[in-house]
This record gives structure tokens, C-alpha cells and sequence, in this order.
């Protein structure tokens, strides 16, 4: 089992002195998947994005590793390209080293503008990892809502108004559609569980094809709440259900964390001002009502397909 | 050795001489053939080449990109609304100093569909920093494709060598090829800027920039255009040497003692050579200036080639539509400007989406030329 102490020794691959703002979970994810990479060479790619604003305003970078980024819906197809001239140059013998490809999305550049690189991608089975760095909304560009953003969710292209609640569509389920892709691993994580995205890191990374990761990242910014707050809010997104964390290998669905006592989807809104306009009336209480059913149901779904095609299903 | 090709065929036939690590490509009309039958050339083992048939054009430019970053020679092939979808990567790819050759078998954008030939793609693809070569013949655009390779990777620059769609890209000619060993000395191998993959030296590619350093950067890749002249002349004259073959930035045709002279790209330059001979004979003093590179725009070859003649024509196979001309008239104009006499010069359009453009359309503009009499800005060329 992974231990903090050790993964403490490794090297700072994402190194501080950044521009992401305070409690940023992005630059968290990012900071841990590095570390929890080693001592496998990596060479990384990613989307436009905050990710990409942060880190690597010239003539500043935060990347102690290679890193390429091209343009927003690209990092699944640049990660695409930088494979193939690494199964090339291993081919002709010109690289020794068993090197690891990473690519960093945001929600957007994976939900949304940059789903059809990725499919692709995954399609062509380019064995690398591709980390989606969700935060529910296009935070860099200001808050607008993205196929991730929750149901309910103030965003400034779905702003809670007289008429209107907020989003009115519930988020996308990315991970069903990137197991539809029958990838070699993919996972669901959030930064709190160090040790559960550190564990899934190094599988995504030795599974033998595309590997996918949907790392929740609370976005102070944009969830409108405490910087100090991030990892808490993380905890309880697992802690409510609202962010499960499972994955899917070699066919079999694994739930990784069961709360002890499941909490309300109301403990994970409150803190947050994008859910504020929630709790001011009749109205926010049916929306409310409405994402706990939504939570319910796809905790039991998820739970069905552990039942189904889980370690139970395989022993039974 | 003599061989019957197509456009297509002869390009494929080049790219497999070439043998380039990374190909990335999504079929489009009518360059489909060119990446179809270099994958048997992949699937028969003939070349070391990684293929990689992604999901769309803007994948392919951009997986060109990635691999052409890891240090790699790239390349890849398209048209039309292919390259229309790659338009963004387009620039990402200059600016980012990668010598990605692509193959383009020129078509008409949408709308209305049309799969045929004319100048619309690549020159919609003109100001984002690739160099940009319009061929005559197969036997040019062979050669080309070629040179293409070694002239983007000593420039640091992508490189786009245009055939026309169906006219070259379908019609079988007769081309003399070289040896796979003559092509791969020629090219030697390539020498990279950078390598993404050497992960002990990490570099970060492709940074944001503010205010402080995009216009340095943007300055440095066009002082990177700017430059470019002398390395193609240096690589066509390498390639003469070696194979016999030279080919001019600006080619004059009878030219000498021209009265009426076009400008034209393309294959359109092989009709206006029988226009020309045919005028000739009737003691037509008209000559043709054939333009092969469009990018970096050879200004100072053209005012000084162009300046000695008192009228011109120039041909465009595409229209920016509400422009004062055709795009390559308002680029020749602006050369022309400041000149003492400036010439007259005509802007014609012509052969937008495949429409035939005949010896009889080519005398008609010489004949128009010749007469410098003209009612309109723009004289469209066979349009009903």
C-alpha cells in the first residue's frame, strides 16, 4: 500500500510558485498525480485552460516534466501524435526508457469541445493516460456551465434567474462513455483520498492501453467557496455520494469508497455559492430533492453494476 | 525510372520514398488516395512509417503537431474542408517552428458542396505561417514534395505543396522518378529543434504569453518567413544538380519582349503556355509568369520581373469574396505600388469549383490584356 511518507520523498515534478489561485484543486490533482507517477518518466500534454494559464505563463513554467500544449479541444489528439513518435522512435531503438504519456483536461476540453479527440484516441487505443482535472464548469473563461456542471448549478451561462433555477440538465456520465470505449483502465477520484488517486494514477499508468481518470477538483473560484474548504468539500462529495469513487478494469466495475454513514446531497451544496440560490425557498428545495434522486439512483446503478460485473459477480 | 502516375499516386509514391516516421491523416476528397495507398505501403512494410488514420483533419494536424514536436519528420495529406478544419492547427503548427509537410489536392469550400479543383483551401490557409508551393505538372508536384521536406526542416517552418484537385490530383501523367536511396541521401536526416520526448532535458512547448512576449514571439516566426527565400533557392538548386531538375520560385515564359503578361498558379500555368504559344504565332507578343511559391511571397522576385512590363494580368483560382481583386492581384498590386510607372494590372478569377479553364479562356484574357481595356474590377472567367 502507498504510504504519504513515500510518496513525500518523490520529487516536486509540479513545482510551487504557479499563478493558480488559493485552494485551487487542479493544481492539487496535478501536484499529486506527478508525484504518485514516479519514478516512471512522463511526458505530458494539455488543453487551454486554467491548468495551462497557471502553469505556464512565459517565461515562468511550473512543469519539471516535458510538457506540450497545443490548443483547447487537443490534448487527447497531441498526446495522440507524441505517442505515436514515441512508439516510433522505440521502434528504430532511438529511446530505451519505457516513458508515460500523460494528457490534462479540464471538464471542457473532455466533455465538451474535446470529446471527439478523445474518442478517438481512446478508439485507436494510444496507450496513455488522459486525466480529466473536473471542476464542473468552464472556470477559466469565467464560469460558464459545460456538460459536467451539476444540475441546479449558478453558472454565468446558466445563471439561477426569476424563471430558471440554475442548470437545468443534469451532468453527462463521461466515465460510461469512456468505458464504452472498452479502455484498458478508468477511474473516478477527487483530491481529498490522496492515496486512492495516487493508487489509480500508477494503474491508469501500467494498464496495457488508454487509461482514463475523472478527478473532481473543487474550483474555489467557481463553487464560490472558502479556499480552506477545497479538500473538505472533496471529502464530502464522496461523503454524499455525489462523486463516487470506483473503477473499471479488465471488464469488472469497483466501487473504492463506501461512506459509513451516506450524507445528504445537502451537505456538499451548502458551503458552496453556486448552490446558494437553493436554499432561499419552495423552488430550491424541489431542485434539491431533485439531484439527491439523481445522486440516489446512479449510487444504486453503480452499485448494480459492482453487483454485476464486479469481484462478486467474477467469484459467483 | 519512367512511370505512369496520377497526381495521387505520384505523391503517395514520394511520401513512401520519403519513409516519414509520423503520418497522421483523415481521407478527404480528392486527396483521399494519397494517405489510401500510402497505408498499403504501411501494411506492406515498405515504409517505417507510425500511421496513425485519427478521427478528423483537426486531429490529424494536431497529432502531426504532437509527434512532429517529439523531433520527428511528419508528415500528412488533405483538402478543402479538411483543410478548413485544420485551420487552427495550422498556426499552432508555425508557431511552434514544426516542419510538418502536408500534401494538399486543392478544392473549393462549401457552400454549395463541391468536390472539384480550385485555389480555395489553400489560399484561405495563407496568412498562418506555412510555406506554400503550387505545382503545374505531377512530375511538380513529385518533385516538390520532396523539396518540400527539406526546405520546411532547414527553415524550421510546415510546408504545404499543392497539387489541383482532380486536374493533377487524377490525371495520369507521365513521371520521371528518382531512386529510394537518391531521395533519402537527398534528405538525410532531420534535425530537429527540439525533442519533447527527452524527458531528462524537460521543455515546455507551446507556453501562454501576455502582453509582454506574444508579439516577440509572433515577430520571430515571421522574421523566421522572412528569411526562408535563400533556403529554397539553396535546396532547388541542390535538387537540380543532383537530379536535372530546376525549378524557379517565378518562372518566366516568353516573357522577353511581353507586352500582356499573366500571373497564374497552379495548373492552369500549362494552358496558358499553349495560350501563349498559340498568341505567339500570330505574332501575339504575350508571356506567362508562373508564381510556384505563394508563401513566403517572393515580392522582391516579382517587382523586379514583374516591373518591366506595362500590362498584367493577374489569375486567381479563387475570390475573397468583396475584395478589391483576387487575392493574389491585391498581393501583386501592393508589390507593384511603389514603383515610379506602375504597370496596369487585371484581376481575374477563374475555374472556381472545376470549371474548365481553356486555352480559348486563357487567349481570351491575353486578348483583353493586350488591349488594356476593361470594364469591371474583376473579370470573372467562364461564368454564365
Amino acid at each position: 500500500m502507498l504510504k504519504l511518507q513515500d510518496l513525500a520523498k518523490n520529487q516536486e515534478l509540479f513545482s510551487h510558485g504557479h499563478r493558480a489561485c488559493a485552494g485551487c484543486g487542479e493544481a492539487l490533482a496535478v501536484r499529486q498525480i506527478l508525484l504518485a507517477a514516479q519514478p516512471r518518466p512522463v511526458v505530458t500534454a494539455m488543453a487551454t485552460g486554467c491548468l495551462e494559464i497557471f502553469s505556464s505563463i512565459y517565461p515562468h513554467s511550473a512543469w519539471q516534466v516535458p510538457m506540450i500544449h497545443t490548443a483547447f479541444e487537443t490534448a487527447a489528439s497531441t498526446a495522440a501524435g507524441v505517442e505515436a513518435a514515441y512508439r516510433f522512435a522505440k521502434k528504430k531503438g532511438l529511446i530505451s526508457d519505457d516513458i508515460r504519456i500523460i494528457a490534462f483536461a479540464g471538464d471542457g476540453g473532455t466533455y465538451d469541445i474535446g470529446l471527439q479527440a478523445l474518442s478517438g484516441a481512446l478508439e485507436r487505443r494510444h496507450r496513455f493516460l488522459y486525466v480529466c482535472t473536473n471542476n464542473e464548469a468552464y472556470m477559466n473563461t469565467g464560469i460558464q456551465r459545460s456538460s459536467a456542471t451539476p444540475y441546479g448549478a449558478d453558472t454565468t451561462t446558466s445563471p439561477a434567474g426569476r424563471v430558471l433555477p440554475g442548470k437545468i440538465q443534469h451532468r453527462k456520465n463521461i466515465m460510461e462513455i469512456v468505458i464504452a470505449h472498452d479502455v484498458a483502465y478508468a477511474a473516478q477520484t477527487t483530491v481529498f483520498f490522496w492515496r486512492d488517486l495516487a493508487t489509480k494514477v500508477q494503474k491508469a499508468l501500467d494498464a496495457p492501453g488508454p487509461s482514463f481518470l475523472n478527478v473532481l477538483v473543487p474550483c474555489p473560484l467557481g463553487w464560490r467557496h472558502l479556499p480552506s474548504e477545497t479538500v473538505k468539500l472533496s471529502r464530502l462529495a464522496a461523503d454524499t455520494c455525489y462523486w463516487p469513487l470506483y473503477e473499471y478494469e479488465n471488464g469488472r466495475y469497483k466501487v473504492n469508497y463506501t461512506p459509513t454513514k451516506k450524507l445528504p446531497v445537502e451537505e456538499f451544496l451548502k458551503p458552496q455559492g453556486r448552490f446558494r440560490h437553493l436554499f432561499s425557498g419552495e423552488a430550491g428545495q424541489q431542485v434539491i430533492a431533485e439531484l439527491q434522486r439523481y445522486v440516489d439512483e446512479q449510487w444504486e446503478l453503480l452499485l448494480r453494476k459492482q453487483a454485476l460485473f464486479g469481484e462478486e459477480s467474477a467469484k459467483a | 525510372m519512367i512511370l505512369a502516375k496520377t497526381g495521387n499516386e505520384a505523391l503517395a509514391y514520394a511520401m513512401k520514398q520519403i519513409n516519414p516516421d509520423v503520418v497522421a491523416a483523415y481521407p478527404i476528397t480528392p486527396s483521399t488516395e494519397i494517405v489510401q495507398l500510402f497505408s498499403n505501403y504501411v501494411a506492406d512494410g515498405e515504409v517505417d512509417t507510425e500511421f496513425v488514420p485519427v478521427e478528423s483533419e483537426h486531429s490529424a494536424m494536431t497529432a502531426c503537431i504532437g509527434a512532429a514536436a517529439c523531433g520527428r519528420r511528419v508528415m500528412t495529406a488533405t483538402a478543402s474542408q479538411g483543410l478548413a478544419l485544420m485551420h487552427e492547427m495550422l498556426f499552432i503548427a508555425a508557431g511552434l517552428r514544426l516542419p510538418i509537410v502536408m500534401a494538399v489536392a486543392s478544392r473549393s469550400l462549401s457552400s454549395p458542396l463541391n468536390i472539384h479543383g480550385d485555389h480555395s483551401d489553400s489560399v484561405a490557409s495563407r496568412d498562418s505561417g506555412w510555406l506554400q508551393f503550387f505545382c503545374e505538372t505531377v512530375q511538380e508536384g513529385y518533385d516538390a514534395l520532396i523539396m518540400a521536406v527539406k526546405i520546411a526542416e532547414r527553415a524550421y517552418l510546415p510546408a504545404i505543396v499543392a497539387i489541383d484537385g482532380f486536374i493533377l490530383s487524377h490525371c495520369q501523367e507521365r513521371i520521371e522518378t528518382l531512386e529510394d536511396g537518391a531521395v533519402r541521401e537527398f534528405l538525410g536526416q532531420p534535425r530537429p529543434n527540439y525533442n519533447l520526448l527527452d524527458w531528462r532535458n524537460p521543455i515546455l512547448v507551446g507556453p501562454a504569453t501576455l502582453q509582454d512576449y506574444y508579439f516577440e514571439f509572433k515577430r520571430s516566426e515571421i522574421e523566421g518567413m522572412n528569411r526562408v527565400l535563400p533556403v529554397i533557392e539553396e535546396v532547388q538548386q541542390e535538387f537540380g544538380q543532383k537530379f536535372g531538375r530546376y525549378y524557379p520560385v517565378l518562372e518566366e515564359y516568353r516573357c522577353e519582349d511581353a507586352e500582356a503578361v499573366l500571373v497564374v498558379m497552379g495548373s492552369a500555368c500549362g494552358t496558358c503556355r499553349v495560350a501563349v504559344d498559340q498568341l505567339r504565332a500570330q505574332g501575339k507578343k504575350v508571356g506567362l509568369a508562373k508564381l510556384r511559391v505563394f508563401r513566403p511571397l517572393v515580392h522582391a522576385i516579382l517587382k523586379k520581373s514583374l516591373a518591366r512590363f506595362r500590362r498584367i494580368g493577374v489569375m486567381d483560382r479563387v475570390d475573397a469574396v468583396n475584395s478589391y481583386g483576387g487575392p493574389l492581384f491585391t498581393e501583386i498590386t501592393s508589390v507593384l505600388y511603389d514603383l515610379p510607372e506602375r504597370p496596369a494590372v487585371f484581376s481575374y478569377v477563374y475555374g472556381l469549383g472545376g470549371r474548365e479553364f481553356t486555352p480559348e479562356d486563357a487567349r481570351m484574357v491575353y486578348e483583353q490584356v493586350l488591349s488594356g481595356k476593361k470594364d469591371e474590377l474583376v473579370t470573372y472567367v467562364g461564368v454564365r
